[in-house]
């Protein structure tokens, strides 16, 4: 155990600092789930993208700089201190990017990579169907080989980012005969090609965060199949995985939303506050470094050669509930001024963004795998308790 | 950068838990509540063999010169078996403590004798802390370390009057204890005392912190046995996502207490005077999961769960004692909260370990670790 940083990884932090310095707009960007907003964030990925700083973790071939999971934290943490814009195309860099590094061929790889690295294409998610949420074995979306391509029908729901997104992944039956978690491979389908219909759905905010998307006899070439027919449900754990396990929320936005919930506290010192609140931001505090500490430690292992196992899916609870709380106390503090709709800078230098990111936390324990089912994932799998 | 343990720090600790996980269970931890001493002397001979008493000792001083990353695993092994002797009082607290008097050449001499038995297993020593209200095994220490005001002391057991207390674990042989400050047995005073006294808290501090992660995966594994063999309904009560979803509460709090500590460790092997704000946080979410563990434990049992007869109670009601030894919850939150205030800590994200690292920190007003 060395909890030191390296002269080189403290290089490192300086060199992507001074760039964040230098690149970071000086105004938030409007939300990307508007038109406007998802474009000024397309922009900005491409900003990041001609810095090599798309994914540093990637290898330099695609846009990245080889960095290990240690430098990646430090960028994660430089980047949110910095308060440098959301990224819009997670879905695309931190989920189908890792899965497709493992799993797709050399062509897919050069095919996909760097126009997602270049934020040239920004990807939605395509996992859920109205009767396959919880049970996302429950698939009946299909995708039926005909000669070289597929032909999609049915529907997804609560696609993140498709209102906007240039590409889906997603989870389709490609066995007509199959059942539950057999049967399944994951496709990439282009969201402009014919026979899509994209409907958004608007979130608790008023915006479309997700939508729906209908297949009408869709086709795809089947060079659009990612790792082997029927592989589907082994590649979708492996990117459910990466979602839970490390990438998706990087210790670095908790710490950050803690730093500035502190300062919230100390700026409302002299008023009267809810005596428990003092509690909840020191728990805040301690909670976001707790999962900091537990990411340090989970990346430490993985670039010693370990690997992540089922204590993983303790992750989501965890930053979904730190998530849910820093907002709720923020919101305690804020008192009977909470529910303002910041519209001008004075607003937004009075009451910061915490309703909006209230609002976000109400997702946080249902997305990814809601908390009750990673719940029973922690009892069965890390802890051995029975099934049935 | 590396946060995780090396082999051989496993190894030891996976050791010294094969022997712990033989000799310690809970038919022969009753049996102790049965005996005068309360203590297994058989057991402490063996563990001394293991060289634990001088595993923080420098080499030098005839120890192992090991730190507290090394030893960690060790205490969090002791609080999985719930085991009753003051092992890690002993090697944690009363002798880095014992090592620090000597390095600043306290004492008269007697620090080296009590150190030099203490190392070899024939003297027993207990720390009394201010802020604790009780000594646990004072009744078999040759040597007390007591405190008085920002005063040390290091005092022979003839001069010490003992009080033995009855605790609500009957694992933990109490007592209060009185004696005369006197400039015969005093070995530091004013700065130089209240130095080394905030070092030993911040060490009995992590000791408890870690046997508490230990206690609390030991009542979970206790609680998943128990809802495997308990059938209602036709099937076993842990198939029910209501009694899961206890446990996995309890789960998810160990998974995150666990690396609090062990960089809490680190803090203080380092630098245990500035080890302040990463112990407290070890010795709050090591609580938390310890006291939900046992809550949550309790509640999975059912009725046994509030029975003399269940075990359960063994690591129950030593965490619920350890969770305020060495400074409560209050103590130790406020510590936290006061620090968060101050006008230069260093919050964010790149702070974590402090700046850039917690050996070269510049400012003890800032340090944050």
């Amino acid at each position: 155990m060395d909890l030191r940083y390296t002269d080189e990884q403290l290089v490192f932090r300086e060199e992507v600092r001074q760039w964040l310095v230098q690149h970071v707009p000086a105004k938030p960007l409007p939300s990307f789930d508007t038109a406007e907003g998802f474009e000024a964030h397309r922009q900005w990925e491409r900003t990041l993208s001609k810095g090599n700083w798309g994914m540093v973790t990637w290898p330099e071939a695609y846009g990245g700089r080889g960095c290990d999971l240690i430098q990646w934290l430090i960028f994660e943490e430089e980047y949110y201190r910095a308060g440098a814009p959301l990224r819009v195309n997670q879905n695309g860099i931190f989920l189908l990017g890792p899965t497709l590094m493992e799993y797709g061929t050399e062509a897919q790889k050069a095919r996909f990579i760097p126009a997602m690295a270049q934020g040239e294409e920004i990807w939605a998610q395509g996992w859920s169907e109205p009767n396959a949420g919880s049970d996302m074995a429950a698939i009946r979306c299909s995708a039926v080989r005909d000669g070289d391509e597929f032909i999609i029908n049915g529907q997804k729901i609560w696609s993140t980012r498709a209102v906007y997104a240039d590409w889906v992944f997603g989870l389709f039956r490609s066995d007509p005969d199959s059942e539950r978690h057999h049967g399944l491979s994951k496709i990439l389908v282009p969201l402009d090609a014919e026979g899509i219909t994209v409907r958004p759905i608007s979130q608790l905010n008023g915006l479309p965060g997700f939508a729906e998307i209908f297949f009408d006899d869709v086709r795809v070439p089947a060079f659009n199949l990612l790792g082997g027919e029927g592989e589907g449900w082994r590649i979708a754990m492996a990117t459910a995985g990466f979602e839970r396990g490390l990438m998706l929320r990087s210790p670095a936005r908790f710490q950050q939303a803690s730093k500035r919930l502190v300062e919230l506290y100390r700026s409302r010192q002299h008023e009267v506050l809810d005596p428990f609140v003092e509690e909840s931001v020191l728990r805040c505090y301690m909670d976001a470094e707790a999962y900091a500490l537990s990411t340090y430690q989970t990346a430490s292992l993985l670039c010693n050669g370990g690997s992540i196992g089922p204590e993983a899916s303790c992750n989501k609870i965890f930053w979904s509930e730190l998530d849910l709380l820093i907002h709720e106390t923020a919101m305690t503090l804020l008192g009977a001024r909470a529910e303002i709709e910041p519209e001008t800078d004075k607003d937004v230098a009075e009451l910061g963004m915490w309703l909006d990111g209230f609002l976000f936390a109400q997702s946080g324990p249902i997305y990814a795998g809601t908390n009750e089912i990673q719940r029973n994932i922690i009892a069965e799998r890390m802890l051995g308790m029975p099934r049935k | 950068m590396d946060a995780t343990f090396t082999d051989d720090q496993r190894a030891f600790a996976e050791a010294t838990r094969a022997v712990l996980l033989g000799e310690v269970t809970a038919d022969r931890i009753r049996a102790r509540w049965q005996t005068p001493t309360g203590q297994d002397p058989t057991l402490l001979d063996e563990l001394q063999a293991l060289g634990l008493n001088g595993m923080l000792v420098p080499e030098a001083l005839g120890g192992l010169g090991l730190g507290e990353t090394d030893f960690v695993l060790m205490a969090q092994a002791c609080g999985h078996v719930a085991l009753p002797e003051p092992v890690v009082e002993q090697a944690m607290v009363a002798v880095p403590l014992l090592v620090d008097s000597l390095e600043r050449g306290l004492g008269d001499g007697s620090v080296q004798t009590v150190l030099d038995g203490v190392q070899q297993g024939a003297t027993r020593v207990a720390v009394g802390h201010p802020i604790n209200a009780v000594i646990n095994f004072a009744a078999g220490a040759d040597w007390f370390l007591l405190g008085a005001g920002e005063g040390l002391y290091l005092v022979p057991v003839d001069q010490v009057a003992v009080a033995p207390r009855r605790s609500m674990d009957p694992s933990r042989r109490i007592a209060e204890v009185d004696f005369d400050e006197g400039e015969d047995f005093c070995l530091a005073r004013g700065d130089a005392g209240a130095e080394l006294w905030r070092a030993t808290l911040n060490r009995g501090a992590l000791a408890n912190a870690a046997q508490l992660v230990g206690l609390a995966e030991s009542m979970v594994e206790q609680a998943v046995r128990y809802t495997q063999e308990r059938h209602q309904f036709g099937r076993a009560v842990g198939a029910n996502q209501a009694v899961k979803h206890l446990l996995a509460d309890v789960a998810v709090q160990i998974e995150y207490a666990k690396p609090v500590v062990y960089r809490a460790a680190y803090a203080v092997e380092v630098s245990p005077g500035r080890a302040d704000f990463a112990v407290s946080h070890a010795k709050i979410a090591a609580t938390r999961a310890a006291k939900l563990a046992a809550r949550h434990c309790i509640q999975a049992h059912g009725a046994m769960g509030y029975t003399w007869e269940c075990d359960l109670q063994i690591w129950v009601k030593r965490s619920w004692a350890l969770a305020r030894e060495w400074g409560d919850d209050g103590f130790h939150k406020n510590r936290i909260h006061e620090w968060l205030l101050r006008p230069k800590a260093l919050l964010g994200p790149d702070f974590t370990f402090g700046r850039h690292s917690i050996a070269e920190a510049h400012n003890a007003e800032e340090e944050r670790v």
